[in-house]
């Protein structure tokens, strides 16, 4: 966006305090995880693709805080675009595909797990997990930032950048989660609310895309806008198609028909 | 999703790709039908748009300026749709699979007969009665309208006959 280079040399160390906390935050959780594999090594049922998942999607968090793409960002709305389909959709996924919460309980003691899943029965995970109200909070804030002044406030403000950012990766972790999460959940809500909110939120992501190509965001160019807002809908798609899939083999599994039956239904036919 | 069949009940609920006319199908394999109907009406809203119209024949755009905000909502609706009944055809076919049925010149029909439901539709509500957008832009569009509405009634002749044919007393599923 080319209406506030001004600001970039007076704020670069509030930026750059950003960038290091968040370097911080994920080195942590990097090292959160491999304490949690390694307490519960004696537990069984933890993949590698799990691991592998959950650094994947640290990368995808960490690609689009720090680094060359944030820079690029603040100069080029497809650049923007790339760095939220990061954060807030591919980390989201693969870190809610990881079971991050499944190998906290495996590695901490019983008191301490047991905490840990008060917290999540609690009355606000609850309602904050309830498909409706996670996807108000997805898609809701996208449309807040693209139309209305907050995503110039966002290039103009570390502070806004932040708080933009930490709501656009946890609402995109709790969507993705009360979607197709393989986390333990206590309050799964049924298929078809699932699936009917499913189709609600993608409908929304497609029609915002569509409209950010026509009313480009203030300070950005037409070109850059019509770029950014394809990659917005198509890559939006390439995840929400995951997401449909991945809804849909969730119920594969719970409609598994019993051995038994099934052995029936063979010997009927033969 | 407790229950055997959560998609035979939602199917209404959908109103969209054809699926209207399972409804009175009490025969066997009526979910191999409502798989292929789902899959044929998904695959001509996401797949076959995308493919032929955007990529190949470069006829449909990503944005006509001219779109109106009731266009863009329900085009927005049908995308999603689109693509939900894509995913959900297949993964019916799959259970019926595991339970041992499925007839693959049956699902085959439906397929055909759903490619042709939802091209009608979208042919004659979305192209003529609603308007939202056109099959070619700057041409007339008589030529292009009836080939596109002849084609569709035809796949669903073809689809019914199909079906009509692998549909008397046999078992399916």
């Amino acid at each position: 966006m080319h209406s506030h280079d001004s600001p970039q040399t007076p704020v670069l160390d509030d930026w750059l305090a950003f960038e290091v906390l968040v370097a911080a935050l994920l080195v942590a959780a990097a090292a959160g995880y491999a304490w949690a594999l390694r307490a519960g090594r004696h537990r069984s049922g933890r993949t590698l693709l799990r691991t592998v998942m959950f650094y994947a999607g640290l990368t995808c968090a960490g690609v689009s805080l720090i680094g060359p793409l944030v820079q690029a960002a603040h100069g080029s709305f497809t650049a923007h675009m790339a760095g939220h389909l990061s954060l807030g959709m591919m980390a989201p996924l693969l870190l809610v595909l990881s079971a991050p919460v499944s190998l906290l309980l495996r590695g901490l003691s019983v008191r301490r797990a047991r905490a840990v899943s008060r917290v999540l029965r609690s009355p606000y995970v609850r309602v904050i997990t309830h498909p409706v109200v996670a996807a108000l909070l997805n898609a809701g804030g996208l449309w807040v930032l693209y139309t209305t002044p907050l995503f110039h406030a966002m290039h103009a403000s570390v502070w806004w950048h932040a708080l933009v950012h930490t709501h656009i990766f946890l609402a995109g972790y709790v969507f993705t989660a009360s979607m197709v999460g393989v986390d333990p959940d206590p309050h799964r809500a049924p298929f078809t609310l699932r699936a009917g909110v499913l189709i609600a939120f993608i409908a929304a992501h497609s029609i915002l895309a569509k409209w950010l190509y026509a009313h480009p965001p203030m300070g950005v160019e037409t070109a850059d806008a019509q770029l950014g807002a394809q990659l917005m809908y198509y890559g939006g798609d390439a995840v929400d198609v995951l997401l449909i899939v991945l809804l849909f083999a969730g119920w594969y599994r719970a409609t598994k028909p019993r051995a038994t039956s099934l052995a029936g239904m063979r010997t009927a036919r033969s | 999703m407790s229950t055997g069949e959560p998609n035979a009940r939602n199917e209404a609920r959908t109103g969209r790709g054809g699926a209207v006319e399972t409804r009175h199908e009490g025969r066997p394999g009526k979910r191999t039908v409502l798989s292929g109907l789902l899959f044929g009406g998904g695959i001509a809203a996401s797949i076959i748009d995308l493919f032929i119209f955007h990529l190949g024949l470069q006829w449909h755009h990503f944005y006509d300026l001219s779109t109106s905000e009731v266009a863009l909502v329900s085009d927005g609706f049908f995308h999603a749709f689109g693509w939900f009944i894509t995913v959900w055809g297949l993964f019916l076919l799959a259970d019926i699979r595991r339970r041992g049925g499925g007839n693959w010149k049956r699902w085959t029909g439906a397929v055909v007969l759903g490619i042709g439901a939802f091209q009608l539709l979208d042919g004659v509500l979305n192209h003529k009665i609603l308007g939202i957008h056109q099959i070619r832009y700057g041409v007339d569009l008589l030529m292009y309208d009836t080939v596109w509405i002849g084609s569709a009634v035809l796949f669903m002749v073809i689809g019914l006959l199909v079906l009509r044919m692998t549909g008397s007393g046999r078992r399916a599923r």
